[in-house]
């Protein structure tokens, strides 16, 4: 099936703006007649139900976290971008949406990216308004960074705690909407079904973390805002709780999914330090503003202190190879480059798995005192982690997974092709193409949420009749039965090992044959050890406990469950995509100095899967990708 | 090395709960303390037993998820740092360590080391938000907000709702948790012009939800995983006077 993206035509410069004048309404008095449910309440999801609440719309927000305020768009540390172009530096809408567009590799959608770009602007205001401590100067005006991939300053920030700021902006703005009545908060609560009524979405079955209790919950729109899938790697940078569940029940249900091979491995992360490690802690790629990264030139000094290897002994590969972006090369890029010098061997630290990130030289520029107002709290968190002192000696850095480009697809309305269910932030693949740049994610999850869904799920509500299909209706209790047969599947396996063990075996595999560098071989080697440790999670998996409890083995064990279906199908696109574009790399398919050899002719189209049983073939769908407003081009930093 | 672990144990809200001791055997120092519970939990679910309920998620120290009373002290009483920032290195061969909930009257347990802290969801759904529709603000440049007043909110907004200042305080007392939002939002000029009514609200919130009062003890800002000051308590004491004139 050719899919159809319903990008609006016409001059992109007022796409959108013509686009929310074609779109229909609600009657204000009509609207709390509709109930609406959101999944997720992080940045997209947290701000969208916030929105739609004071819209008047009937809103139930479900987080499998004990409050609004801890999805992991907290964890996100360096800022946000906007064209807002404060310091007179030649920023502008079309210049964000051209970064944006050459930072994915010309793997995304243009007008949902043009969207994204003007509506950034809005975004700093709202939040400011909400009382977001942003970063100021002295006379009271707002401050901006510089991030990866992009030569202008249009990064704001709160300190080194950004995306928890904005999460706290929609967590007030959703607080007063409990307040007010027209959001129900549903915390400690995870969906597991999505239900669907003659082809169209019309609930969720979630299961109540505290009792056990299955529940049915009609809608008349359902929103899917649960972030990515990262962690089927096992050690990634996403939160413990983070996983693919939500969005691949729906894609089980017909809603296809796009692009998961799409993945970022993050360069500047603290190296693993030992098999027993549970996750891997990233630090803000705004170190890459003042911090160098190297590595000596000759691997027999790899062994040495930092600081007896000399400043002529070092290699500083980043500005060596990109001298007009130098340390701000985009992040698929720098991932590959640290990659690169430790598969040379001339790797730092433990295992060899990792490079400097050095301050020296911003520290002898600017002082200590201005470093560490910068960054004060990441090298605190360093310090906590390693024992090192970054200010006395360089940082260990190495990449890790962190965030998915990937997700179910959908449409210029943020509809994916099932009716009715909306997919918003992360968990969609619309904006970053194939890889994502720094400060962009918290930009469209706020996007998505504040300044789209409103419009775009009033114009399909406007089409439906409120309440017309219940929780009373047969799928509900179909649904229920599946949802509690797969628990007691689940519970009576009663083998020897833990979730965990298998987790991390799944992890493993993908880590090391789809991880940052795929080749043919190795993700055939990955498509044969996938469904092996999925047919012995089936038959040995040891999750203890009962169904009618807090039982945390089980929530896991659900989770894997799906990881291990879903690894499959990230796999399988990998191998399909024959080409090397942002995140997704394949050796095959290289330029003689080492960089992503992209295959216009043949891949420019988004890959949307359908899936067909566990086990069987998936069918892809393509959506072709137009670009009329950017030419397409090779992806230089150099 | 090696620890003797002696941890809350309790089914439900209404088992009377109890210490259990366990060992955990090869722990490195590297391991976060969590990860420390990770080791004992597969050993405990090798063994048939059920593992340790306890609450985390983002293990990075930023989501508040994570609360547990180590040797009396809520986080385990390493400054500025949550129960997941915390590293067994701070731990030698041969401890003894307890590891209990966050105990307060506001907090019922759910199970073992998780606790009900939606009575800080309620004092935030009293006034914690200034009231802006989605859209038709004002540039964000229009407010200026000179650095130290930025600062300050933002020393104000690093709070991230764990409730260690409840589970450090001899009165089990939310008010650094509320003087933190009242704090930030009333020195910020878009926050000025629901001063008043937010302190109120907020602070009536407080004492309905079975907090108990401020007796200037301070173990809140000893126990903050984030440094909140306590001159944020005086600000809200002060911005609560203001509001009765």
């Amino acid at each position: 099936m050719i899919l159809d993206g319903k990008a609006p035509t016409g001059p992109i410069e007022n796409s959108w703006d013509k686009h929310r004048f074609d779109m229909k309404l609600v009657n204000p008095s009509n609207k709390r007649k509709y109930k609406i449910l959101v999944v997720g309440t992080g940045l997209a999801g947290g701000a969208g139900a916030a929105s739609l609440g004071e819209l008047g719309y009937n809103v139930e927000a479900f987080c499998y976290q004990d409050s609004a305020r801890r999805a992991h768009s907290i964890a996100a540390q360096g800022g946000i971008n906007a064209a807002k172009a404060y310091p007179n530096d030649g920023d502008s809408i079309r210049r964000l949406f051209y970064d944006t567009i050459k930072g994915g590799d010309f793997r995304a959608r243009e007008a949902d990216v043009w969207r994204l770009a003007q509506v950034s602007n809005n975004i700093i205001d709202q939040c400011v308004a909400q009382g977001v401590p942003f970063a100021r100067d002295y006379a009271g005006y707002l401050d901006n960074r510089s991030f990866g991939g992009a030569q202008v300053s249009r990064t704001f920030y709160a300190r080194g705690q950004t995306g928890q700021q904005l999460l706290l902006g929609a967590y007030s703005a959703l607080s007063r909407q409990v307040k007010a009545g027209t959001v129900k908060l549903h915390p400690r609560t995870e969906m597991l079904d999505l239900v669907v009524v003659d082809g169209v979405a019309k609930g969720i079955t979630v299961r109540n973390l505290i009792t056990g209790q299955i529940e049915s919950h009609w809608g008349d729109a359902v929103i899917l805002a649960t972030g990515g899938y990262v962690n089927v790697f096992y050690l990634s940078t996403n939160a413990m709780g983070c996983s693919v569940t939500a969005t691949w029940k729906a894609a089980r249900k017909g809603a296809f999914f796009a692009n998961p091979c799409y993945t970022q491995i993050h360069p500047t992360c603290i190296p693993q330090h030992g098999d027993k490690q549970s996750k891997l802690t990233l630090m803000s790629e705004s170190l890459r503003n003042d911090g160098r990264c190297w590595v000596p030139k000759v691997a027999e000094d790899c062994d040495k202190a930092p600081g007896d290897v000399p400043e002529e002994a070092r290699d500083y590969y980043l500005e060596r190879k990109y001298p007009s972006f130098g340390n701000l090369a985009p992040r698929d890029i720098a991932s590959r480059a640290a990659k690169e010098q430790c598969d040379e061997g001339r790797g730092v630290g433990p295992g060899k798995r990792g490079v400097y990130l050095d301050f020296q030289s911003a520290i002898d520029r600017v002082g200590e005192d201005t470093i560490r107002e910068r960054y004060g709290n990441l090298f605190e968190m360093y310090e906590k982690i390693t024992a090192e002192d970054g200010y006395k000696r360089p940082m260990r850095i190495y990449p890790a997974p962190h965030y998915a480009m990937g997700g179910l697809w959908v449409d210029y309305h943020l509809m994916s092709n099932v009716p009715g269910l909306f997919v918003a932030g992360e968990a969609n693949f619309s904006v970053h193409g194939a890889n994502r740049l720094g400060a962009s994610a918290l930009m469209q999850g706020l996007a998505d949420g504040y300044f789209v869904l409103p419009y775009t799920v009033s114009n399909y509500l406007a089409g439906v009749k409120p309440g017309e299909v219940k929780d009373d209706n047969a799928e509900f209790k179909k649904s229920a039965e599946e949802v509690e047969a797969q628990i007691s599947k689940l519970l009576n396996i009663k083998g020897k090992k833990t979730v965990s063990e298998l987790h991390r075996e799944l992890g493993k595999v993908m880590w090391e044959d789809v991880g940052m560098a795929r080749s043919e071989a190795s993700l055939t080697h990955a498509l044969k050890r996938i469904p092996e440790i999925r047919d012995e999670f089936w038959k040995n998996c040891n999750v203890t406990g009962s169904a009618g409890e807090l039982n945390q083995q089980l929530e896991n064990a659900g989770r894997l469950a799906d990881f291990l279906e879903f690894g499959e199908l990230l796999a399988k696109d990998a191998l399909h995509r024959e080409e090397s574009c942002g995140g997704h790399f394949r050796v095959e398919h290289q330029t003689a100095d080492h960089e992503a050899m992209r295959d216009d002719e043949n891949f420019t189209y988004v890959g949307a899967w359908e899936f067909k049983g566990a086990g069987n073939e998936p069918e892809l769908h393509k959506e072709p990708l137009k670009f009329e407003n950017v030419k397409l081009a090779v992806r230089s930093y150099k | 090395m090696n620890l003797t672990l002696h941890v809350w144990r309790q089914k439900g809200p209404q088992d009377i709960g109890k210490l259990e001791s366990y060992q955990a055997k090869n722990i490195s120092e590297d391991q976060s303390f969590l990860e420390m519970l990770d080791d004992v939990n597969e050993d405990l679910i090798k063994s048939g037993k059920d593992p340790i309920a306890f609450d985390h998620d983002c293990r990075e120290g930023i989501c508040g998820m994570c609360s547990q009373v180590i040797n009396g002290k809520p986080h385990g009483g390493q400054e500025r740092t949550t129960v997941c920032q915390l590293h067994m290195r701070e731990f030698n061969d041969g401890d003894e360590i307890f590891i209990e909930p966050w105990r307060a009257k506001a907090f019922p347990i759910h199970k073992d080391l998780i606790v009900d802290r939606s009575a800080l969801e309620v004092i935030m759904q009293a006034g914690g938000f200034t009231s802006c529709h989605t859209g038709g603000v004002p540039d964000g440049n229009a407010l200026l907000v000179p650095k130290p007043v930025a600062d300050y909110a933002m020393d104000a907004a690093e709070c991230i709702g764990c409730g260690a200042c409840v589970a450090g305080c001899p009165n089990s007392s939310a008010m650094l948790y509320t003087s933190a939002k009242v704090a930030q939002l009333a020195v910020l000029p878009q926050g000025k012009a629901e001063a008043k009514a937010r302190v109120k609200n907020m602070t009536d919130a407080l004492m309905e939800e079975g907090f108990g009062n401020c007796t200037n003890h301070y173990e809140c800002q000893a126990a903050c995983p984030k440094g909140i000051n306590v001159k944020f308590i005086a600000t809200l004491n002060r911005e609560y006077l203001k509001s009765l004139c």
